[in-house]
Formats: C-alpha cells, structure tokens, sequence
C-alpha cells in the first residue's frame, strides 16, 4: 500500500474550480511559504524526492485538511528536525542557537541563478534500457517501495499490476524510491508508458482513451 | 546520512510531529517558520522577495505562450520541439526548477492531450509559472485521470465524439507542455499575436486556444 497522497482515480473530490490567470498567489502567505520552502532547500541538506516524502508521510487527517501551502510549511518543518536543521525546541518557540549551516544561506543575489539552473535528473550512468518502444508490460503489484516499508514510490496504486506499452524512452534518471531514503541515486531508465483507460477504470468514460505515466525500470517487466 | 531518513520519522502520533509545534493559523506558521530560519542565519528575507517577484512577474504561461506560437507558424520549430522540447526551450531561455525535462505533446482531431500530477503537483514551472490552485486540488489530482471528460466539462469545454483523451500523469520528472490546436482564421499572424490566442489552461490541456 502507497500513502493518502495516492489519490489518482479517487471517487468523492466534487468539482475542480477553474480560476483566473493572473492569480499567481492567493495570499501572501502562499508566496511566503513557497519562498521559504525554496531556500530552505537550497541549504541541500535533503532532496527534492525527500521532500515529497515528507508531505507524503504527514498523518492522513492532516494531508487532508490542509490546503497546499500548509503541507508544505508541515514537510519543511518535519524534515527541518528530521535533518537537524532546527531542533524542536526552536520550532516550539525557544531562542534559536546560530547554525553551522549558515554560510549556505542562499543571498537574494544568487537566486535568479540557482532557479535557473534546477536540478537535472538524468545521469549518464545506469543500465542500458531493457525495453523499447512498443514492448508490452507489466506495473508491480502491489505499488509499494521494494527498499523501504511505507517507503516513497511514483507508482501510484491505480495503475499497479496493470499491463501497458512503452511510447518512449527518456534515459536513465535519478530513482525517487532510493534517493527519498538516503540510498543513492540508482539511476534507471526512465519510460512513458501508456495504459489502456479500459483497463485502468473498468468502464472508461470513451472507448479507446489512455492514460501515461513516466515509470522507472525497476517498476516493469515483460507482460 | 542519518538513518532516521531510512524511514521518514513520522509515523508516530501525531501530537508528536514537529509540525504540530508551529502556530496553529496558517499565516503565523510561515511566519513563525521564516523568523526561526532568518535568526538561524539560514534564510535571507531579501532572498525569498527575489523568489517571490520572480514567479509573480517573471515567469508564467506567457513563455509556454510563445512556444507554442512558434510551433504554430515554423514547421522546421514544431519539428524540432517534438523531437527534444527539452533543448528547443532552454535555447528560449525557458529553463531551471521544475522544467529540467519537458516533453511537449501535439493536440489534434484525434487526440486531446491533458496533464496531470496525481501524486503530487508537478508542473512545468519554467514554461507556466506557478501551478494554479484547481492543478493543486485534490479533485483535479483524482479526476484528472479517471474521468477527463467530467473535468473538461467543469472547464467549459467539449470535445468532438470521436476525439480520443491522452493524459499525462506526471510521475517522474519530465514535464509535460500541451500544444493546442491552432485556431482556424488565423492564417499569416504572427507569433506576438498567436501568442495572445494561448492560454495557459490549453497549454495543461483543460482548455482550447482562444478564438480569434
């Protein structure tokens, strides 16, 4: 079993409210937040997949009822003790100590450069790819991380066990399931895979509709 | 590494989550997050402005706007951007977080293309911006890819009978760009003024491009 975030498919949700362009943030605190969890990052004491973890595992009543911002500001803090950035003393309101960490403070003169610059996933190493185009295969089953219990995946369950075919190859990139956990980077090929929505749903809304995912190596093998 | 990383340390009661120490107000939580980080010395105020001018002016759907305008009157352009969008739009200057890896998929009268990130919100930052609150929802995330007609519909939009849905389901880190459909009637425009008819829902494909 994955976590609450695993949500594609779900029945329940209610109608998607579409919104204006110009809205980029709907309160201040929204940017805020965002820019806080930004160069908080960019201290590098964790990885992008470590920070998905983090909103992934917050308590499923929590990711629930909080709204986009505030999973992020729960993951920043939950990894900010888990890293030991911050201690939970400080969190709770205690004078902070001075951090060792200060000299990777990200200076407003350097951000224009570090948002550009992103982070690449791809690697030159790994294996060779083992599928091309037009092969037929299979998802694990149950969509689960083979390294860890409970552990980060981007299998989502709705299209565990299921049977799809390759559309393209992206090369070897970072595998989220071993660097969420501190294990490396595992680099592997990377596919999109493409799934019949029959398949998928049961009773799709058309005949003949697809869904893709992007899905590593290690997620697939022959149908 | 520490092994708590091993598995993430929160699977406890919740009373214990660090997370659960911070203000109870939405609000006062960054606020109380940003003046704990800015006394540590490991946040510079000046630093988040910059982030944050740079997504509310700098970057947003008017570059992913551009690029399919081109893909629209240059052949030799769409060309080369189905064939490694990746490269065509860093050459644009549409690179960095969030947009390392882009793909850029072709709506026709046989296939309507839609993006999506059902696991979290991935979205190609450097091409749109910010991703919009509906993208974000948790009706969009389970929607998306079980019902696109449903959702389409919560958009204004219907498609032909016999136009098949292709969604995306962004679960790695190659970012999806939709190129809509070109408008009929807008032969011999040019790219400035295509660029007017994309809207940024028709680049995620839960739109069309503006009629002229």
């Amino acid at each position: 079993m994955t976590r609450v975030h695993d949500m594609g498919g779900r029945f329940g949700d209610g109608p998607v409210v579409p919104e204006p362009e110009d809205e980029v943030f709907h309160e201040a605190w929204h940017a805020r937040a965002l820019a806080v969890t930004l160069a908080a990052g960019a201290l590098g004491q964790w990885n992008l997949d470590m920070s998905r973890h983090a909103r992934e595992c917050l308590a499923p009543k929590d990711y629930s009822r909080f709204s986009y911002y505030e999973k992020w500001m729960a993951g920043l803090a939950d990894l900010l003790v888990a890293r030991g950035v911050v201690t939970r003393a400080e969190l709770a309101g205690e004078d902070p100590a001075p951090s060792p960490l200060a000299d990777r403070k990200l200076a407003a003169g350097q951000v224009a450069a570090a948002l550009a610059k992103g982070g690449p996933a791809d690697r030159d190493a790994g294996p060779a790819p083992a599928f091309a185009p037009g092969d037929r295969l299979v998802t694990r089953l149950p969509a689960r991380n083979a390294f860890v219990p409970g552990g980060h995946t981007r299998l989502p369950s709705y299209a565990a066990g299921q049977v799809g075919t390759i559309l393209r190859c992206h090369g070897n990139h970072v595998l989220p399931d071993a660097n969420a956990h501190g294990l490396g980077e595992q680099p592997e090929p990377l596919y999109s895979v493409v799934f019949d929505a029959a398949d998928l749903w049961g009773a799709p809304e058309r005949a003949g509709d697809e869904v893709t995912l992007d899905l590593w190596q290690s997620y697939l093998r022959p149908a | 590494m520490r092994a708590s990383l091993q598995c993430m340390p929160h699977d406890h009661h919740d009373h214990d989550d660090p997370h659960a120490l911070l203000p109870p107000e939405p609000a006062l939580r960054v606020k109380a997050l940003e003046t704990l980080l800015t006394r540590k010395g490991l946040i510079d105020p000046a630093a988040l402005d910059e982030i944050i001018d740079t997504y509310e002016n700098k970057i947003g759907p008017k570059n992913g706007a551009q690029v399919v305008a081109r893909a629209w009157s240059d052949p030799e352009f769409r060309g080369a951007l189905l064939e490694d969008a990746t490269k065509v739009v860093a050459d644009l200057g549409y690179f960095g977080r969030q947009g390392e890896h882009v793909v850029a998929v072709e709506n026709t009268e046989d296939q309507h293309n839609m993006v999506v990130c059902t696991l979290c919100s991935c979205y190609p930052w450097p091409l749109l911006g910010i991703p919009p609150g509906w993208y974000k929802s948790d009706a969009y995330r389970a929607r998306a890819v079980r019902a696109p007609r449903e959702v389409l519909a919560e958009f204004g939009v219907t498609l032909p009978a016999d136009t098949r849905i292709r969604v995306w389901d962004s679960t790695a880190e190659v970012r999806y760009l939709v190129i809509p459909m070109r408008p009929d009637g807008t032969e011999g425009w040019s790219v400035d003024d295509l660029a007017q008819l994309v809207t940024r829902d028709s680049m995620i494909g839960t739109g069309l491009a503006r009629q002229p």
